[in-house]
């Protein structure tokens, strides 16, 4: 751990009422400037962290330092060093975006003079000023989310907290928003600590990438080095016939150890087999296959390794799973 | 001390702005309280005609009802708009800058006194229409809306208490009619010493509502009543002091930053 962290977590816990510990002694190091992306399923804990580290929640156990300032302790210190765009944009449809940045500035303490000025950089930052004077409630969701990151800045935070910033966006929408956090750390060495369910937006904007599951840390790590753990690729088969499953399934597990979770038929290679390797097998032993792809390791599988579950998979089982399970309290 | 106007003013302006951006909250609360006066007036009319009935005209009589019935609205809209913003997390936008509790609840409270004001003027308006004298003059009018003005803060500070507690918008909706009772179980249609019915006449003399509509009634057809500003006064204020407390506790428990 280095000193000049932005963001240190060490042992953190938040237990709820009636419910499983949300977050789970996890220990957090974020460097100035780097994009952390905190990586897990639904019901994970990873906005019950962000909770914690932005001072809304304080926690159950363990100590939290952002900006250098302790969450519990400090709070209104942390806040000032900090920007933050919680999930859902928790905007107020009848105000138009102008009217958010003026309450947001007059909010913050920024002066008279510097309000307008700094409210229509912000705009013209998020693109939005030609929809300035609109009511939010007309916003696309990508514009409310872009308008939640403009209030985030303008008291020119050194950190901020992206919670799950791109969920429900359409995929030109949320390529937007990445470019500009990226931006962000890049060119005005803004530290972002984001939240994501999507492995793309983790692999994408993260320098570093946490993955927790069930409240607990269960990897961590750049996402290159992440898969290189992982390290073997994957094939993956779809017969040609459903008839064909059980025999395909039995001729792969000549190559490596069999994957779970996913609908077509696949195996992590075990170390000295290739694609070609498999492909003569099959054609030696005449098997027909519809289609067979090599894949290099992804996040997903990364997930899949330390928990036994994809990211999908838990998504599906955190939406069942019966309520008051990791219920909040607020 | 400058940091919480500036932070109040900001929050009231984006209450008044809300209020006036949504006509189909702001003007039930002017309509329906009038409405509900003419079929009053219209019904109870010969009311006038018992004695010791202390004007010839029921319309005057039951102007006072629309002020205290408006103000019940605030409870509603300062409630719901506040829970609105626990559900929707605005409040945690905004626990998350600088701003002070006591200008939450200040902005809160200025937008909806702002509308207690406008009803109020509204309900001077449509008396002044129907041929009401009020015997207190234009000082009294002046008083009346000082008065009304207070009120709204106390009712306004009761809804912000009760989002503060449930934060939902449906849980104030639900409240609002038990509110609607205190003001049918008073003196809104008959002076508390001509109810002949014993139970009904306890109830509205130790329902407070009971002394804020005769304090706005002493204004319109008695002139200046000490006892009735006094009692009304003194209702107001400890209806809104108490209020207040809760709201500020409410509110306190609510933000839990730390």
């Amino acid at each position: 751990m280095s000193p000049g962290n932005s963001i240190v977590a060490e042992q953190l816990v938040r237990e709820f009422k009636k419910g499983p510990r949300a977050v789970d002694r996890i220990d957090l190091y974020v460097a100035p400037g780097e994009i952390y992306g905190f990586l897990g399923p639904n019901g994970a804990g990873k906005s019950t962290t962000v909770l914690m580290l932005t001072t809304l929640l304080p926690p159950t156990s363990g100590t939290a330092r952002v900006a250098g300032f302790d969450v519990v302790k400090e709070g209104p210190k942390v806040r000032a060093s900090i920007g933050a765009a919680l999930q859902e944009a928790a905007l107020d449809p009848l105000l138009t975006g102008r009217d958010h940045l003026r309450l947001q500035t007059m909010l913050q303490g920024i002066p008279r003079e510097e309000r307008k000025p700094r409210g229509n950089e912000l705009l013209e930052r998020v693109g939005l000023t030609e929809a300035a004077d609109r009511k939010v409630k007309g916003y696309s969701g990508g514009m409310k989310r872009r308008l939640d990151l403009a209030l985030a800045l303008v008291h020119r935070p050194s950190i901020i907290f992206l919670d799950e910033p791109t969920t429900g966006l359409d995929p030109q929408s949320r390529a937007a928003l990445w470019e500009e956090v990226a931006r962000l750390a890049r060119e005005d060495g803004v530290t972002v600590f984001l939240t994501t369910q999507y492995l793309e937006e983790a692999d994408v904007l993260a320098d570093r990438v946490g993955i927790i599951d069930h409240g607990r840390i269960v990897a961590e790590g750049t996402p290159a080095a992440l898969k290189a753990e992982i390290g073997r690729a994957s094939v993956h088969a779809v017969p040609c016939r459903e008839d064909d499953r059980a025999s395909i399934a039995a001729f792969l597990r000549r190559f490596g150890e069999p994957l779970g979770g996913a609908g077509d038929l696949a195996v992590r290679l075990d170390a000295g087999f290739g694609l070609a390797d498999v492909v003569r097998a099959l054609d030696a032993d005449g098997i027909a296959v519809d289609d067979i792809e090599l894949r290099q390791p992804t996040l997903d599988d990364v997930f899949l390794a330390k928990t036994g579950r994809t990211l999908e998979g838990a998504a599906e089982e955190a939406e069942t799973e019966p309520v008051g399970a990791g219920a909040r309290r607020r | 001390m400058s940091t919480l106007v500036t932070q109040a003013g900001a929050l009231a302006m984006r209450s008044i702005a809300r209020t006036a951006r949504q006509p189909a909250s702001a003007i039930p609360p002017l309509i329906f309280p009038v409405a509900l006066m003419a079929v009053n007036a219209a019904g109870l009319r010969s009311s006038t005609q018992l004695p010791g009935f202390p004007t010839g005209s029921f319309l005057a009589f039951a102007l006072a009802v629309p002020f205290i019935q408006g103000a019940l609205f605030s409870t509603m809209n300062a409630g719901t708009d506040l829970a609105r913003d626990i559900q929707t997390g605005f409040l945690s936008r905004l626990s998350l800058t600088p701003m002070r509790g006591s200008a939450l609840l200040a902005g809160q409270l200025a937008g909806i006194v702002v509308l207690g004001l406008v009803q109020a003027v509204f309900y001077v308006i449509v008396g002044f229409v129907v041929g009401v004298d009020f015997e207190a003059g234009a000082l009294g009018i002046g008083v009346l809306l000082v008065f009304a003005a207070l009120v709204s803060l106390g009712f306004g500070a009761l809804g912000s208490f009760m989002a503060l507690r449930t934060g939902s918008g449906e849980s104030i909706q639900g409240l609002f009619p038990l509110l609607f009772v205190f003001l049918f179980i008073s003196s809104m249609n008959a002076p508390r010493n001509l109810i002949a019915v014993d139970w009904f006449r306890y109830a509205a003399t130790l329902n407070p509502v009971s002394y804020l509509i005769e304090c706005v009634r002493s204004l319109i057809i008695t002139g200046w009543d000490a006892e009735a500003l006094a009692l009304g006064f003194g209702v107001a204020a400890a209806i809104a002091a108490g209020s207040l407390v809760l709201a500020s506790r409410g509110l306190k428990t609510r933000l839990t930053r730390t």
